[in-house]
């Protein structure tokens, strides 16, 4: 019964993506592939964060090394996909290098390392002008092209990025079901039990980070060609931190939360667009606001609503207790 | 040589001035058991409090910077503890760090929109005169920075360790359990911990502004600066900042003088990740000595 | 004579000065159920971290099976075949009492990559079914563990630290809060099972009534030392140990 009617949920919001940009102008479109690439990044963070409960503040730096990967490769003529599996593939191998050393130690030096990561990999990417253009980035990056399927257009290219956010979208699903998935939830609840029932947690949490990292590359292999422009200043630190907001806004460890959280980042300066250059503040407020009253996010928020006006189901030992 | 000693010397002033953000960084560390990742902006903002004082209210600049210090105590302190970091305790560790990260931008968007996103000129405190000292050309600004943050440090290392309420606070860092049962007034030692955090960053902010200028962003690199000179010298000592801020300090200095300028703010970066593989409690940490 | 399940040999660990543990050596043989205690600081728990490997002690050595574990990590220990359930609540309060069994199990099954593309119960419904029904979970099978009582979630951590069929368990304080009736349970599941497969036991427990009716050989401890040893009702009539106890 709940399997069927999630079921009818999840293809209504299906129907809903394909629907979206209908209509909708060239403005809306793009914006609307943009919240799909950042929630497929913040999808990886969120195993990372919600999962395996690491801060890693090194997303948009993953994001940078998929872009100018893809960007790099496809320029040099080589297909869009096999750019983005060695985007993904460097990106998993630098989360693996990158978090090795960090989770030796407990505490958030993670968040330190990837922070600083992040810093480092802005530096290379504005100096070594030979490789990246240096502040000038690279520019006309091509859009690809599937077997007779254009997506030069921004129409095309949205369905291009829907159906790579689905696919990455299943294959977290796929992840967080396995025994892995198990593990990592396992890890976040209580990692002294999971260590002492043979869960490995140090090297559980460093896959965390290293499949969080990938997805930041695949992430970034989308957003070249969306883009067609890419410079260093789009992988900052800040855009780090917002990918980590769009997380913890929509709810960290929810699966659908950083989907919600992205549209929330994205969008929000769209509708808060009156209010000018306060945005960021009104929005900062709100962050803080709400880990104060709903440290889980607009997902508990709302779990916390239908709760109320839901009645409780009974427990069953207590259906049984009441028939002794 | 003379031109290293320079170098040297303007580099130890500036590691001070890192030293106490990083000293600040500890102790909130220590006493919440949280990581302010708000406090490069906990730098920043002071100095712009200064700046109202001196250009809105038209104070003299002694009096501005008092009004600097009583608005950092009374925001970054009391309001940071109060409305911050005292509601969130009961929901863990995560939604705070989250919430000084938005708090941080919060602060940096702040200022950009009520008082510009222009750099700031910041009188300097001490002038910008130079002493010719052996052939090496030394500015009076450095070495009194440099004499006011080893002051400052010397007189809260001895207040920590020399006076009751010293020795309170570190007790309740320690192990808050025991010393509520001793009848320590852990609320207070926190609120203490937390307007000694906001007088140093005011401080620091104080010296740093005439050299940087004050500008909305410059807590960005302030902040990274701060957190890795308290991992670098060991992340549960006063000491260890201290060191792992002169080092930077240093270190930074140097490299950009002989080495490579592009590169310059990478180093920082590799000391951090450097410290972390050979020695994560920091140079002068100790080990806890337990594993889990 | 088989070789000892569990060997502890001359383990001392300071604290600051103060010796929380001296010198203490014991063996534990292939289904014996020894119970550790001691009055309170008597060093009991820092003897257990010492042997998990939670805590590193400054001397001795500690051997499962025959092989030094000093030094090993918690999931190491595991993987050799020790299982253990903790002094506070440890069950995973977000996850159904059937996946908290499961991840008790699965990583003693199949390969790092076999649980990524296999299946998703790594194949343990049934097994941790039988546990389940064992410890006579199974009406609560799916229900959220965090949702269950406080003696429950107890039952519930005593199950996964079997699912792996571990050779020796350790048990902290297993009856701390659990009331009565549910203690007389989970007394009679320990020794059930302990009959059914041989399993070793150590449990340190402050209920002496518990211990004293679980165990077959009881360790005192005091200021850091072995004070006495020997089966329940010996223990029960040494006037050291009561000493120890009342005199303090």
């Amino acid at each position: 019964m709940k399997t069927w009617a999630t079921l009818a949920l999840l293809a209504l919001g299906l129907a809903a993506l394909i629907a979206a940009p209908i209509g909708q102008t060239h403005y809306i479109v793009y914006l609307l592939s943009s919240w799909l690439i950042f929630a497929t990044a913040a999808i990886g963070l969120n195993l990372t964060l919600g999962y395996a409960g690491q801060i890693s503040l090194a997303q948009a730096s993953f994001m940078g090394i998929g872009a100018y990967t893809a960007a790099l490769l496809t320029m040099a003529g080589v297909p869009w996909l096999i750019a983005a599996v060695a985007a993904v593939a460097l990106c998993f191998v630098v989360g693996l290098a990158l978090g090795f050393p960090a989770l030796r130690v407990q505490g958030h030096f993670l968040a330190f390392v990837t922070l600083a990561f992040n810093t480092l990999f802005f530096l290379v990417a504005r100096n070594e002008e030979w490789l990246t253009g240096g502040s000038y980035g690279l520019s006309g990056l091509p859009r690809p092209h599937f077997w007779g399927f254009d997506t030069a257009k921004n129409l095309p290219f949205y369905y291009f990025t829907l159906v790579a956010f689905v696919f990455a979208a299943v294959a977290m699903w796929g992840i967080v079901r396995s025994p892995w998935g198990r593990a990592f939830k396992a890890l976040r609840e209580n990692p002294i039990r999971a260590e002492s029932l043979g869960v490995d947690t140090r090297r559980i949490t460093l896959i965390a980070f290293a499949i969080g990292s990938a997805y930041g590359g695949f992430a970034g292999a989308l957003m070249s060609p969306l883009v067609q422009y890419i410079e260093p200043n789009s992988f900052a630190f800040n855009q780090s931190l917002r990918v980590l907001l769009m997380v913890v806004v929509g709810g960290a460890g929810a699966f659908f939360g950083p989907l919600l959280g992205a549209g929330v980042v994205i969008l929000l300066p769209e509708v808060l667009r009156f209010t000018e250059g306060y945005y960021l503040m009104i929005y900062a407020a709100a962050v803080i606001a709400l880990m104060v009253f709903c440290p889980t996010g607009l997902i508990g928020l709302g779990r916390r609503v239908v709760d109320r006006f839901r009645p409780k189901r009974a427990r069953s030992d207590l259906k049984l207790g009441a028939q002794l | 040589m003379s031109q290293f000693l320079q170098v040297l010397l303007s580099g130890l002033s500036t590691g001070a001035i890192y030293a106490l953000a990083a000293i600040g960084f500890t102790l909130v560390w220590q006493a919440a058991q949280t990581v302010n990742f708000a406090q490069g902006e906990f730098v920043m903002l002071p100095a712009f409090f200064v700046l109202i004082g001196l250009h809105w209210l038209h104070l003299p600049l002694w009096l501005s910077l008092l009004f600097g210090l009583a608005a950092a105590l009374l925001v970054l302190g009391v309001l940071f503890k109060k409305i911050v970091v005292e509601p969130m305790l009961p929901n863990g560790g995560m939604p705070l760090i989250i919430a000084t990260m938005a708090l941080s931008i919060l602060l940096k968007e702040g200022v950009k929109q009520f008082y510009g996103a222009e750099a700031q000129p910041f009188p300097s405190l001490f002038g910008q005169t130079t002493m010719n000292w052996d052939g090496a050309i030394v500015s009076v600004q450095d070495v009194m920075n440099l004499v006011v943050a080893l002051a400052v440090v010397a007189g809260l290392t001895f207040f920590l360790n020399r006076t009751r309420t010293g020795r309170c606070m570190q007790a309740c860092a320690q192990n808050p359990g025991v010393a509520q049962i001793l009848g320590v007034d852990i609320k207070r030692m926190t609120l203490y911990t937390f307007l000694i955090n906001a007088a140093l960053a005011a401080l620091a902010s104080f010296l740093i502004s005439p050299i940087y200028l004050a500008k909305f962003s410059n807590g960005e690199t302030l902040g990274l600066v701060a957190f890795i000179a308290a991992i670098v010298g060991g992340f549960n000592q006063i000491r260890g900042a201290l060191a792992g801020g002169l080092l930077i300090g240093v270190l930074d200095n140097l490299t950009a003088t002989y080495v490579t300028t592009e590169y310059r703010a990478a180093l920082p970066l590799v000391l951090l990740i450097i410290i972390i593989l050979w020695r994560p409690q920091g140079l002068l940490g100790v080990d806890e000595g337990r594993k889990v | 004579m088989s070789a000892p399940v569990l060997a502890v040999r001359d383990i001392s660990k300071t604290f600051g000065g103060i010796r929380a543990v001296d010198g203490v050596s014991f063996e534990v043989r292939a289904g014996e159920i020894l119970g550790l205690i001691g009055p309170n600081g008597s060093g009991k728990s820092t003897l257990f971290n010492c042997i998990l490997g939670q805590l590193r002690p400054d001397r001795g050595e500690v051997h499962v099976n025959s092989r030094a574990v000093s030094g090993r990590r918690a999931c190491e220990l595991n993987k050799l075949g020790v299982g253990r359930t903790f002094q506070q609540l440890s069950v995973f309060p977000q996850m159904s009492v059937l996946d908290n069994i499961i991840l008790a199990g699965q990583e003693h099954t199949g390969t790092l990559l076999s649980r990524l593309f296999g299946k998703p119960d790594a194949g343990l419904t049934a097994q941790a079914d039988q546990l389940i029904d064992f410890f006579r979970l199974r009406h609560l099978r799916d229900e959220m563990a965090g949702s269950l009582s406080y003696g429950q979630q107890k039952l519930v951590d005593a199950a996964m630290a079997f699912m792996a069929g571990p050779s020796l368990v350790l048990l902290d304080e297993p009856a701390g809060g659990v009331n009565l009736t549910m203690l007389a349970g989970l007394k009679e599941r320990l020794l059930t099972y302990n009959r059914e497969h041989g399993t070793t036991f150590v449990v340190i427990e402050h209920n002496m009534e518990f211990v004293m009716s679980l165990c077959t050989r009881i360790i005192v401890l005091a200021e850091g030392r072995i004070i006495a040893q020997g089966p329940p009702e010996e223990i029960r009539a040494n006037p050291t140990v009561i000493n120890a106890y009342l005199g303090g």
